[in-house]
């Protein structure tokens, strides 16, 4: 059980808040702690919206020791609208031909669980974007 | 009863996931006859999702609804009776989720079906006493049934969650609520099963429509009300059929449920039953409309309630996804293993 | 810094070793390494390995195979920079020798992967990747190198057997090595025909799971002369890095550490892409090794997969690669892939690669990749 390192993650995991650099206004998702651009620290927590598009995507049949019993499922890379690229696995994608382009949005799924008796992960998704589009 | 200082509905949320399992294929794997299904079909969570998943995506769209900023909510309750942890909060996943964390109230409610309108009662007299301006209730649930047992035809996924505020602020104003409980062991789940146990035909009459039909006509009775004066009523929904003789015993017409019949196409989403069809009839009431509303949770009780739809509802509504969104966006599953598969009915021996 | 050479190579044959522990796979590489340079001396052992905490349990894995080898009390350190951790080994020594630390030095690359079922070794590989944000969402790393192919495709309308080249080439070398693990010849069609690891990587795009161990004697140029082997220089060691997570670069389909690694050591051996005779690429997927020929300057953007398509990356062409199976073809035991790479390049440029032999090969160039893409070693040896 991971029980600290989760825990410490959480605001990204729920919610994806990031961070952005005071000085030159970039935003980070993951959240960095010193802004490569500027290379200083003091970056701020930046709530992201969710909302983006495909970058690129594929399916894994063959799953890593602990996601078997999700698999086969789909990941990709997501264009955040405020910038960032972010990796993370699709969530509702079955029966559905994806694209690169296509409008995405974030949910909060369960990711992970090590066993039956274990803390239940939650985090980041994305799903191709319901309609009408959130405003 | 009322509250002390007006107060109403700010934003509401929905959720239904996207797989759908077809009635007649659970009736086949139990050599049911696929005549007089109740349901043609019911949702399914998938396989990343839970009760607090679900949760967490109808909280986000009743705060997107209300422009309320997730750090004024002082609470946040959710009612289930499928929570993923049997001992841990599923509030607080769902607080710190939605950005309300820390300076919030959290908790789960628990009582079957009913759960969910606890959750909003509690919400509304958090808000109504003048202990906060906002507060969240929510009725959620991936609902459990036994494989082969009747309830597994209707046993569905989903529910809403509203976000009660000032009454200035309102999308729907409350006019009173009323609860009526007795114990009735009509429906139960004991400690560590993983699946109830029902009263067949005791869930029926001394149960849901006795309960449901007093709640009802106290609050009635209470505001001096017929039911003409309503445009619409939701009521708990474990099948169609319970729902429509309910309303009928009370002189409601099929005009008025028919709004908020969301058991129809998906099935009984337990706690978030009567929630989803509130949440329905608010997708399309309109100002000034009269909404009466009435849950049932074995065990047993109704809670009811009275709301008047404001001038805000309407622009309200295009910041999150209707309920009609989420029921028109599935995904067939391809049969009874499937479903089994998603519905976590599957051990390995 | 005092010019390196390398005196002595070994290697065991890459296998699935059922009988062998990653001590005994060790041993055995530095025996013939040491054999072959005709002495005994080590003043230091530099262990490349990525994953002996994960599949074997055993850190402290250097001083593990000191012991082994009877090497104490010698100085032996694992330099770990996942799959390039080879290349690292070898730079860590290198560095050591041309400083003037040490005099002799070993390098052993080193990996055990068959102890463990699949889904373990996926799981354990993914500790390359960025374990909260990749690896935590079950994000594997076929799949981040997936979903760079599916991008690439995209963006230059490649189709997925216009990849088929790259395994192809690798293949048809690992069949004139006769240490090679996957030594029968493929077609398109096999390729196409291939199960998918995660869509559109199949799995003969990809590099296998196996052990083996690889091994090299350094020493000052000075002292190489005096050795039984004509030594090889090492004319270049050069490492660069870039962000962990794939998805936080400007564009994730052009390789900085690549680029980056390869541009260090083309300034510090005074060559340029058309001095280099052959090039050991990391082809642990095929798009690893269309990615590294653009960041390297063999090929523009978008065109390397033009180079395969004319035979170009042939024995016989401008620039090989992967000469004697390269990782697709000879199989890819992560951690001593690079010291293998070292190994073939050595024994092109003594002239002893057989009938893979590149015909006038002097100057090679061996490149290890970690992660996707975020660490790059490239060395640079001349006949």
């Amino acid at each position: 059980m991971e029980l600290p390192r989760y825990h410490r993650m959480r605001r990204a995991l729920y919610r994806l808040e990031g961070t952005s650099c005071p000085s030159c206004s970039r935003r980070f998702f993951p959240p960095r702690a010193v802004c490569p651009a500027c290379r200083k620290g003091g970056l701020e927590p930046f709530p992201f919206s969710g909302r983006g598009t495909l970058y690129s995507y594929t399916r894994i049949t063959q799953a890593p020791r602990g996601f078997a019993s999700v698999a086969p499922y789909a990941v990709g890379m997501v264009r955040l609208e405020e910038g960032p690229l972010v990796s993370a696995p699709l969530a509702d994608t079955d029966g559905i031909d994806l694209s690169i382009g296509m409008p995405v949005e974030m949910v909060t799924r369960r990711i992970h669980e090590a066993s039956e008796n274990g803390p239940i992960v939650y985090g980041y998704k994305f799903r191709p974007r319901l309609r009408p589009p959130r405003q | 009863m009322r509250t002390a200082r007006p107060a109403g509905i700010v934003g509401y949320g929905a959720y239904v996931p996207r797989p759908r399992v077809r009635a007649s294929s659970i009736a086949a794997a139990w050599g049911r006859e696929a005549a007089h299904l109740p349901v043609r079909e019911k949702s399914v969570p998938g396989l990343d999702e839970d009760a607090v998943t679900m949760a967490i995506e109808a909280a986000r769209g009743a705060v997107a609804r209300s422009g309320v900023a997730p750090d004024r909510i002082r609470a946040v309750w959710v009612g289930s009776e499928s929570k993923p942890y049997a001992v841990k909060p599923s509030g607080t996943i769902v607080a710190e989720a939605i950005g309300a964390t820390p300076w919030v109230s959290a908790a789960d409610l628990e009582f079957a079906c009913k759960a969910g309108s606890e959750a909003m009662q509690a919400a509304l007299a958090f808000v109504g006493s003048g202990m906060a301006d906002y507060a969240l209730g929510i009725g959620m649930d991936a609902a459990q049934s036994k494989p082969g047992d009747a309830l597994e035809l209707t046993a569905a996924a989903g529910g809403a969650a509203f976000l009660f505020g000032p009454a200035e602020e309102a999308l729907a104003v409350v006019e009173a609520t009323a609860s009526y409980v007795t114990d009735t062991p009509d429906f139960f789940r004991r400690q560590h099963l993983h699946y109830p146990e029902h009263g067949h035909r005791f869930t029926g009459e001394p149960s849901y429509f006795a309960h449901s039909r007093a709640a009802s006509r106290g609050l009635l009775e209470g505001l001096g009300r017929r039911p003409a004066d309503y445009r619409w009523a939701v009521f708990h929904q474990p099948n169609p059929k319970f729902m429509r003789r309910v309303a009928a015993d009370l002189g409601f017409t099929e005009e008025q449920i028919a709004a908020g019949a969301v058991v129809d196409r998906i099935g009984n989403t337990y706690s978030g039953a009567s929630l989803l069809g509130l949440a329905a009839v608010l997708d399309t009431a309109r100002e000034g409309d009269r909404i009466f509303f009435c849950s049932y949770g074995s065990g047993a009780g109704s809670d009811s309630f009275s709301f008047v739809a404001t001038p805000r509802l309407a622009a309200a509504r295009a910041a999150a996804p209707s309920v009609d969104d989420y029921l028109e966006n599935r995904r067939a599953i391809g049969d009874y293993g499937e479903y089994l598969r998603l519905s976590r009915k599957i051990r390995m021996l | 810094m005092r010019d390196v050479g390398i005196i002595g190579i070994g290697q065991t044959a890459v296998a699935e070793h059922w009988d062998r522990s990653i001590e005994d796979l060790a041993v055995e590489a530095i025996t013939e390494a040491r054999r072959d340079a005709g002495t005994d001396r080590a003043d230091a052992l530099f262990v490349g390995n990525m994953l002996s905490g994960e599949l074997a349990g055993q850190e402290n894995l250097a001083t593990a195979i000191a012991d082994a080898a009877a090497l104490l009390p010698i100085e032996a350190l694992k330099i770990e920079a996942a799959c390039a951790s080879g290349g690292a080994a070898l730079r860590a020594a290198w560095l050591a020798v041309a400083s003037g630390a040490h005099d002799y030095a070993l390098v052993v690359g080193v990996e055990k992967m068959t102890d463990h079922l699949t889904d373990g070794v996926t799981a354990a590989l993914a500790t390359a990747a960025d374990a909260d944000y990749e690896a935590g969402f079950g994000i594997s790393f076929v799949a981040l190198t997936a979903l760079l192919m599916r991008r690439y495709m995209h963006d230059h309308a490649a189709r997925r057997e216009d990849f088929a080249a790259f395994s192809i080439n690798s293949h048809r070398n690992a069949a004139l090595n006769p240490r090679a693990l996957y030594r029968q010849p493929i077609t398109v069609a096999d390729f196409i025909a291939s199960p998918v690891v995660a869509d559109p990587i199949n799995v003969l795009d990809s590099a296998g799971i196996c052990d083996g161990a690889a091994a090299l004697l350094i020493c000052p140029a000075a002292e190489a002369g005096r050795a039984r082997r004509t030594p090889v220089r090492i004319a270049a060691s050069a490492c660069a890095t870039d962000t962990l997570g794939l998805a936080e670069r400007a564009d994730p389909l052009v390789w900085q550490a690549v680029a980056g690694s390869a541009r260090l050591a083309y300034d510090r051996a005074k060559v340029g892409p058309k001095d280099i005779d052959l090039f050991e690429v990391h082809d642990a997927f095929s798009i690893v090794s269309v990615l590294t020929l653009e960041a390297c300057g063999f090929a523009d953007r978008g065109s390397a997969l033009r180079l395969a398509a004319e035979g170009r990356i042939a024995l016989e062409g401008d620039i090989p690669i992967c000469t004697l199976g390269g990782l697709k073809g000879r199989g890819h035991p992560v951690g001593a892939s690079g010291v293998y790479q070292i190994v073939e390049v050595v024994q092109q440029l003594r002239g002893e690669a057989g009938p893979a032999q590149v015909k006038g090969a002097r100057v090679g160039m061996a490149q290890s990749v970690g992660g996707s893409g975020s660490v790059s070693v490239t060395h640079i040896l001349r006949a």
